[in-house]
C-alpha cells in the first residue's frame, strides 16, 4: 500500500485579540503539530470532541485554511499553494451541513456544473454526460437537477453533496461529519453509498465524527483528537476495544451501549483546559487516572508500531 | 411572479403600491394635462383657495397655479429620492460586499471609516457637504446619499459575513472558482433580497430627507421647487394661508406612506422568515381546539397519563399532524424513554402536557393529558402556570440556548422558587447554591454569580437540571437533555440523573433518539414514528426483541461501539411528511413486510400486558408472560 | 467597569480625529481661493489678511489641517463673520436649547417606542398591535417639518393652547413653567418620526426574542406572562434596541434642525442652517465639530449602557 496523503507536522494557531495593525496579542493553538499518513483506499477515522480541532484539520487538508506550519504531500507531491482549485482536483470536501453547502439559489445542476467546468473545463455536452453518471452513481434522480437545495431532504442533500465532491474527479475526500446532521435510518443509507463509492472508485477517506460507533463501523484506521493533538492511532478493531491512552479508554467508557449499567466513567466533574491558557505537558493530565509528575512536565510523543501509536507516558496494556 | 401575487395578496402593501402608481402617473403625465404653467407669477391673484377658477389647487403666495407646482414639485421628488436611493444602495452595497467577503484588515479598515461617518448625526454630514457644495438639488441629492451609503454598507456588510461564512462558499471555492465569481454567483443572488429590502424600506426617508433639506432652503432653487421648497416657501403663510403648506405636505405624506406601505410588502414578500411564519410569537399557552370526546381517566395511579393526545400545526392552508394520537402512562418514580427520529412528534408529543408547543401554529385537537388524573388540556392558563416547573419541571436540549443570557445563573434558579414560593430573596438564593450544589457543582457559592456563557455546556446542563428540581417536582420532562453534549460529559450527566431520580423517587419522561442512553436509564420505552407510538414496552424486552419492523430495523442500522467494521443494516426511503399521511400503517412504504392490509385503515396499538405493538405481521408474537 | 469607560474614551480619541479629518476635506472641496471661499460676502482686505494669517490658508493642505486642529484643541473655533464673535461662544449659547429640544424629545421616543413596540409585539395581530402599527406607519411618513407646522395651526392658532414659536417669551418669560409651555409642541413634533422607528424595532425585535428557547425555559418554570414579556423578553431584547436608541438620537438631534426652523427654536440647527445660507464657512465648520463630538461623547454612554446590560461584552 502507499501513502496517498502525508502531513508532516501540520498545525495551524489562530491570532486572538487581533488589533488594526502589528502583532496579535496571542496565539490559540487550535491543531498541534500533527503527522499522518493515510494510505491508498483506505479509510483514517479521526475522532475527537467538540473544541479538538478536528475541523480545522479538515478545513487545512482542503485547502481552505492556510497551514501555520507543516507540509501536505499528495502522491508524494507537497502542496503548499494556497489555491483551491488546485486542492480541488486531488482533495474534495464533503460538509456536515448538507444543505447549508448548497447555495439557496442556486439549482442542483447549477452546482453541480461548477467544478465541471472551473476544474476540468468541460463542454455543455461533456458535462451533462458526466452529471448523468455521477448522478446514476449516488442513486438521485436526474429531475432533481433541476430543482432548489431547499426542496430536498438532508440525506437527499447530502447525496448531492458527494455527488458535487466526485464531480471534482480527486480521489481523496475528506468526509466531515458526513451523517451527524441526518437521522440514525438516513445515516445508514449515506455510509453505505459512501462505502460502495469507495470500492467502485478506489477512494481514500478521511472520516471525520465524533461519534465512536460510526467511525468504528467506516474505518480502516482511527486516529483520536484530544485538545489539538493525536493522542492515539490504531486499527479501528482495536482501539475501543483495548485502547491505549486513557482518554480513548474515557471516550469509549462514555459512549451508551444497550446493555451496559449506566456509570459515570470519570469520577471527578472535569472539563476541557483553556486554549487561552494550556497547561504544561500532556493535555489530558487534569482528567486522567494514571497521571503523575512527569504528565505535567513533558508533552508526550505518538510512539509506537506502525499499527498502534500512543502519545502517553503512562499508556494502558493494550 | 410569486412574489408580486404575494404583494398582491398584502392588501395594504398593494393599497400603497396603488397609490404610488396613481401619483406617480400624475405626476409623469402632466406635462399632457390641460394645467397652467407653473411657473408663471400673477400677483393679482393670489393665495387664491382651492377650487377657485382655473385653479383647482389654488394658488401660491406669487399667483402660481398649485396643481401645477404640485405635480412638478411630485416629479423632482420623486426623482430625487430615487436617485439618492439607488446611489446609496449601489455604493453602500459594494462597500459592504467587499468588506464583508474578505473581511481581515480590509473589512477592518472599511467598516473603522464606516464608524467615522456614522459618529455624525447624518444631518451634520449632509449640512456639511451642502455648505462646502452650495445649496442646490444635486448637491441635495449627493449629501442625501452620501450620508446614506454608511447605513446600507454595514447592512449588506454583516449579511455577506454571514453568507462568506457559510459552506455552499466553501463548496464553490473547493469547485475551482475565483473571487469575484464567487462573489457575483454565489453571494451577490443572495445578498440582493437584502439590498431590495433596503431600499425599499428607505426610499420613503430620503424623499423625506431631500424635501427636507429643500425645505430649509439648501435644495432646490427657486423658480425650480420640489415639494420640500414649495412646503419651505409657503411657510411664511402658513398663518394666514395654510393650504399652501397643506398641499405639499400632504403630498409629501401621501407619497411617503405608499412607498411605506409597499416597502413593508416587499420586505414581507422576500423575507424567508416572514413567509413561514417564523416570526410570529408563541403566546403563553399552547391553543386548544377539541374536536372528539374528553376521554375519561383510565389509571389513577398514574402521575402523568396521556389519552390519544393529538397535536397539529396549522400553516397556511397545510395541517401538520405531529402528534396523531398519543396515549402513554407514567407510574410515579418510573422512568418512561420516548424514542424517535426527527419528526416523529416526540419532542411535541412532550411540550403539550404543559402547553408549551410554540403556538401558532400549534393547536392540541384532541385527547388528554392528565396530570394525576386532572386534565391539564384547556386548563385555565393560571392553573397550567402554576403546575409548571413546580410539579411538571422540563430539562431541554441546547443548555446555552435555553437558559436566558443575561441573568445570572443563582437568580434565574431563585425565580424558579419565587413564583411558585412566598419566600425571602436570601432563602431563595441559599436554596438556588443548594440545588447546585445537588448537582454537584463545585464552588456552587460563587458559580451561582456566573452568566450562563461562562460556563460549559455540561455545567450548564447541570443548571438546567438543578432548575427542573427546584420545586421537587412530580414529573420531569427531559427533551433530549444530552443531544448537544460530547459523549464524556453525557454519561455524567446521565448518570446524575439516574442518581437524581432515584434518590428522590422522580418519574422522567426521557425524549431521545438514542438507544443506548435509552436502555441505560429507562424503565420502559415508546417508539414513535410520523407521530404515533408504534410499540411499547419494558426497555430490555423491546430492545432485545423489537416487535414491530421499525423497531427492529432503526435497531439495526445504528452501529453499536464494538462492533467492529461492518456494512449497516439501512431503512431506504424517507420517514413520510405528517401533513400527508397515507391510512393504514406510516411505516408501510418502507416496511419489507407490508401487505395490502397494512395500506387500510386503524392499525390499532395493543397487546398483551406490559408490551403493545401497532403492527398487523409484528416480528415476534408478543404473548402474556411479557408483563412486567 | 472604570477600566471599560476609559477604554472606550481612549477608543473616541482616533474617532473624534476622523470627524475633523472629514470635515475638513469637505471643507477643503470648495472650489476658489479658501480665504474668498470661507468670507464669502465679508471678504474685506483686512479680514482676508486676517484669515490667512490665523489658519495658514497659504500653506499646503495637511498643514492647514494641523494648524486649524492645533486651534480647536485650545478652544479657538476661530471668528464668525456674519456675527462677528468667536464660534464657540456662538455655539455654547445656542447648545443648551438644541440639547434640551433633542433631550426631552429623545427620552419621549425611547419611552414611548419602546412600551409600544413591546404591546404592539406582545399582541401581535390583535387590535392594539394594529393600532400601533398604523400609528407607527404614519408617524415614520410624515415629514416632521409638516407636521410641526399642522400642530402649529391646530394647537397653536386655533386651539391656542401652546405658544406658535420661540423659547420664552419675548417678555418677562424664561421660568420653568414658560419654557415648557414652549417646549411642548416641539418636542413631540420632533419625537414622532424616532418614536416610529423605535417602536418599529422594538417590536420586532420582541417577536425575535420571544420565539428563544429561554422564553420557553421561562414559561415552562411557572413564570407569569407579565414577567415574561416585560422581563425576561424585554430584557434580552434590549440588547438590540439600545443600539437602536444610540442610532435614533442622532436622528434626534438631526430632525432638531427642521424643527427649529418651524418653530424658531434658538438653537445650533438653526444657527447652521443660517450660517450655510449666508456662507459663514466656519461657523458651519466649528459647529458641526463641536456636535459631532458631543454625540461621540453620548454613544459612548450607550456603549456603557449595553456593557451593563449585557455581561457578554467584555468589559
Amino acid at each position: 500500500m502507499s501513502a496517498v496523503l502525508k502531513l508532516d507536522g501540520l498545525a495551524k494557531s489562530f491570532p486572538v485579540g487581533k488589533r488594526l495593525l502589528g502583532a496579535p496579542r496571542g496565539l490559540v493553538h487550535a491543531v498541534q503539530p500533527v503527522d499522518l499518513v493515510v494510505a491508498q483506499g483506505e479509510t483514517l477515522g479521526i475522532v475527537g470532541e467538540s473544541g479538538c480541532g478536528k475541523s480545522t484539520l479538515a478545513r487545512m487538508l482542503v485547502g481552505l485554511l492556510p497551514p501555520s506550519e507543516g507540509t501536505i504531500e499528495i502522491n508524494g507531491a507537497p502542496l503548499d499553494n494556497a489555491d483551491p482549485a488546485e486542492f480541488g482536483k486531488k482533495i474534495q470536501y464533503v460538509f456536515q451541513d448538507p444543505i447549508s453547502s448548497l447555495n439557496p439559489r442556486k439549482t442542483i445542476r447549477q452546482v453541480m456544473e461548477a467544478p465541471l467546468k472551473r476544474l476540468h473545463g468541460l463542454d455543455r455536452a461533456q458535462r451533462e454526460k458526466r452529471i448523468s453518471e455521477i448522478f446514476a452513481s449516488v442513486n438521485l434522480r436526474e429531475e432533481f437537477l433541476d430543482r432548489y437545495p431547499h426542496e430536498f431532504s438532508g440525506g437527499q442533500a447530502q447525496r448531492i453533496g458527494i455527488a458535487r465532491a466526485l464531480a471534482a474527479e480527486a480521489k481523496i475526500l475528506i468526509l466531515d461529519e458526513p451523517v451527524s446532521a441526518l437521522d440514525v435510518s438516513v445515516q445508514a443509507q449515506v455510509l453505505n453509498l459512501l462505502a460502495d463509492l469507495k470500492a467502485k472508485l478506489g477512494l481514500t477517506y478521511l472520516f471525520i465524527s465524533h461519534d465512536l460507533a460510526v467511525v468504528e463501523a467506516v474505518s480502516d484506521r482511527v486516529a483520536v483528537l484530544y485538545f489539538g493533538s493525536v493522542v492515539e492511532v490504531g486499527r479501528a478493531e482495536d482501539i475501543f476495544r483495548a485502547p491505549r491512552h486513557p482518554y480513548t479508554q474515557l471516550l469509549a467508557r462514555s459512549a451508551p451501549v444497550v446493555g451496559r449499567a449506566l456509570s459515570a466513567p470519570e469520577g471527578k466533574e472535569t472539563e476541557l483546559p483553556d486554549p487561552l491558557n494550556p497547561p504544561a505537558g500532556c493535555a489530558f493530565k487534569a482528567r486522567c487516572p494514571r497521571a503523575t509528575e512527569e504528565c505535567g512536565q513533558r508533552v508526550p510523543k505518538l510512539e509506537g508500531d506502525a499499527a498502534h501509536r500512543v502519545a502517553c507516558f503512562h499508556p494502558l496494556e493494550g | 411572479m410569486q412574489f408580486l401575487s404575494l404583494i398582491a395578496r398584502n392588501r395594504l402593501a398593494a393599497a400603497g403600491g396603488i397609490v404610488l402608481v396613481i401619483v406617480i402617473a400624475l405626476a409623469l403625465i402632466s406635462p399632457l394635462l390641460p394645467l397652467p404653467d407653473p411657473d408663471v407669477t400673477d400677483t393679482a391673484n393670489r393665495f387664491l383657495l382651492p377650487g377657485a377658477e382655473g385653479h383647482l389647487l389654488g394658488t401660491d403666495h406669487l399667483g402660481r397655479d398649485l396643481a401645477a407646482r404640485l405635480m412638478d414639485g411630485t416629479r423632482l421628488s420623486l426623482a430625487v429620492g430615487f436617485a439618492a436611493a439607488f446611489f446609496a444602495a449601489f455604493f453602500g452595497a459594494a462597500i459592504g460586499i467587499i468588506a464583508g467577503y474578505f473581511g481581515g484588515r480590509t473589512d477592518n479598515l472599511i467598516m473603522r471609516a464606516v464608524d467615522m461617518l456614522m459618529a455624525f448625526p447624518y444631518i451634520l454630514l449632509a449640512l456639511a457637504i451642502v455648505a462646502a457644495l452650495g445649496p442646490g438639488l444635486v448637491n441635495a441629492l449627493i449629501a442625501v446619499a452620501a450620508v446614506n451609503i454608511p447605513f446600507f454598507a454595514r447592512n449588506i456588510r454583516g449579511v455577506t459575513v454571514g453568507l462568506a461564512n457559510k459552506e455552499f462558499v466553501d463548496a464553490a471555492r473547493l469547485a475551482g472558482l475565483g473571487h469575484t465569481r464567487i462573489i457575483l454567483t454565489e453571494i451577490l443572488p443572495n445578498v440582493i433580497p437584502v439590498i431590495v429590502i433596503a431600499m425599499s424600506t428607505t426610499i420613503g426617508w430620503m424623499i423625506l430627507e431631500t424635501a427636507g433639506l429643500s425645505f430649509l432652503g439648501l435644495g432646490s432653487q427657486p423658480p425650480q421647487a420640489d415639494l420640500g421648497s414649495m412646503l419651505g416657501e409657503a411657510r411664511g403663510a402658513l398663518i394666514t394661508n395654510p393650504h399652501t403648506s397643506i398641499v405639499p405636505g400632504a403630498m409629501i405624506l401621501v407619497i411617503v406612506m405608499g412607498i411605506n406601505l409597499l416597502g413593508d410588502g416587499v420586505r414581507d414578500a422576500l423575507d424567508p422568515r416572514l413567509r413561514s411564519g417564523a416570526l410570529t410569537r408563541p403566546m403563553a399557552a399552547t391553543q386548544v381546539r377539541r374536536k372528539g370526546p374528553v376521554p375519561a381517566s383510565e389509571d389513577a395511579e398514574a402521575v402523568l397519563e396521556l389519552q390519544g393526545l393529538q397535536t397539529q400545526f396549522h400553516v397556511k392552508d397545510r395541517i401538520y399532524k405531529a402528534v396523531g394520537g398519543v396515549s402513554i402512562k407514567v407510574a410515579p418514580g418510573e422512568c418512561l424513554g420516548v424514542i424517535g427520529e426527527s419528526g416523529s412528534g416526540k419532542s411535541v408529543t412532550a411540550l403539550s402536557v404543559m402547553g408549551l408547543v410554540a403556538s401558532p401554529p400549534g393547536v392540541i385537537t384532541g385527547g388528554a393529558a392528565r396530570y394525576k388524573g386532572e386534565d391539564l388540556v384547556g386548563a385555565p392558563y393560571d392553573h397550567l402556570r402554576r403546575l409548571r416547573g413546580d410539579r411538571v419541571a422540563y430539562i431541554f436540549q441546547d443548555p446555552l440556548a435555553t437558559l436566558h443570557p443575561l441573568y445570572k445563573v443563582g437568580d434565574q434558579l431563585a425565580e424558579a422558587i419565587l413564583v411558585h414560593h412566598k419566600v425571602g430573596k436570601a432563602e431563595a438564593r441559599r436554596r438556588a447554591v443548594d440545588l447546585l450544589k445537588q448537582v454537584r457543582i463545585p464552588n456552587a457559592q460563587s458559580r451561582a454569580d456566573s452568566y450562563p456563557h461562562e460556563m460549559s455546556g455540561g455545567m450548564r446542563q447541570r443548571v438546567g437540571i438543578a432548575m427542573a428540581l427546584a420545586n421537587d417536582p412530580d414529573v420531569i420532562i427531559a427533551d433530549e437533555p444530552t443531544t448537544a453534549l460530547d459523549v464524556t460529559v453525557q454519561a455524567q450527566i446521565l448518570s446524575l440523573l439516574n442518581d437524581l431520580r432515584r434518590e428522590r423517587g422522580l418519574a422522567i419522561v426521557f425524549i431521545t433518539h438514542d438507544f443506548g442512553v435509552v436502555a441505560q436509564l429507562c424503565d420502559r420505552v415508546a417508539v414513535m414514528y410520523a407521530g404515533r407510538i408504534v410499540e411499547t414496552g419494558p426497555t430490555e424486552a423491546v430492545l432485545d426483541a423489537p416487535a414491530h419492523p421499525y423497531t427492529a430495523r432503526l435497531i439495526a442500522c445504528v452501529p453499536e461501539l464494538g462492533g467492529g467494521r461492518r456494512r449497516l443494516e439501512a431503512i431506504p426511503g424517507l420517514p413520510p411528511a405528517v401533513d400527508r399521511l397515507e391510512p393504514g400503517c406510516a411505516f408501510a412504504p418502507r416496511c419489507l413486510k407490508a401487505q395490502d392490509a397494512c395500506r387500510q385503515g386503524e392499525i390499532p396499538l395493543e397487546g398483551p400486558g406490559a408490551r403493545e405493538v401497532r403492527c398487523l405481521y409484528p416480528e415476534t408474537e408478543l404473548k402474556s408472560e411479557g408483563v412486567a | 467597569m472604570t477600566g471599560y469607560i476609559l477604554k472606550r474614551l481612549l477608543s473616541a480619541i482616533p474617532v473624534l480625529f476622523g470627524i475633523t479629518v472629514i470635515v475638513f476635506l469637505i471643507m477643503a472641496m470648495i472650489p476658489g481661493d479658501p480665504a474668498l471661499a470661507i468670507l464669502g460676502a465679508y471678504a474685506t482686505p483686512e479680514n482676508v489678511e486676517k484669515i490667512n494669517r490665523d489658519l495658514g490658508l497659504d500653506a499646503p493642505l495637511v498643514a492647514r489641517y494641523f494648524i486649524w486642529l492645533g486651534n480647536m484643541l485650545t478652544g479657538d473655533f476661530g471668528t464668525s463673520f456674519s456675527l462677528n464673535r468667536p464660534v464657540i461662544d456662538e455655539v455654547l449659547d445656542r447648545f443648551g436649547a438644541t440639547l434640551l429640544l433633542a433631550g426631552t424629545s429623545f427620552i419621549l421616543c425611547a419611552i414611548l417606542g419602546i412600551a409600544a413596540g413591546v404591546v404592539s409585539a406582545a399582541r401581535q395581530y390583535g387590535w392594539a398591535d394594529k393600532g400601533i402599527t398604523f400609528a407607527v406607519l404614519l408617524g415614520i411618513s410624515i415629514p416632521s417639518f409638516f407636521l410641526g407646522m399642522m400642530m402649529i395651526l391646530i394647537f397653536a392658532v386655533e386651539l391656542r393652547w401652546f405658544p406658535v414659536s420661540g423659547m420664552r417669551m419675548a417678555y418677562g418669560g424664561g421660568g420653568f413653567a414658560d419654557v415648557a409651555n414652549h417646549l411642548v409642541m416641539p418636542a413631540i413634533a420632533l419625537a414622532v418620526v424616532a418614536t416610529g422607528v423605535v417602536a418599529r424595532l422594538s417590536r420586532s425585535a420582541m417577536l425575535e426574542v420571544l420565539r428563544q428557547d429561554f422564553i420557553r425555559t421561562a414559561r415552562a418554570k411557572g413564570v407569569g406572562e407579565g414577567r415574561v414579556i416585560w422581563g425576561h423578553a424585554l430584557r434580552a431584547a434590549m440588547v438590540s434596541i439600545i443600539p437602536v436608541l444610540g442610532i435614533q438620537a442622532g436622528f434626534v438631534l438631526s430632525g432638531a434642525v427642521y424643527i427649529e426652523m418651524v418653530f424658531q427654536w434658538p438653537g445650533v440647527g438653526r444657527m447652521l442652517v443660517d450660517a450655510i445660507l449666508k456662507r459663514d464657512i466656519l461657523l458651519v465648520q466649528g459647529g458641526v465639530v463641536f456636535v459631532a463630538a458631543c454625540y461621540v461623547l453620548f454613544n459612548i454612554a450607550v456603549d456603557v449602557a449595553q456593557s451593563l446590560l449585557d455581561p457578554r461584552i467584555k468589559t
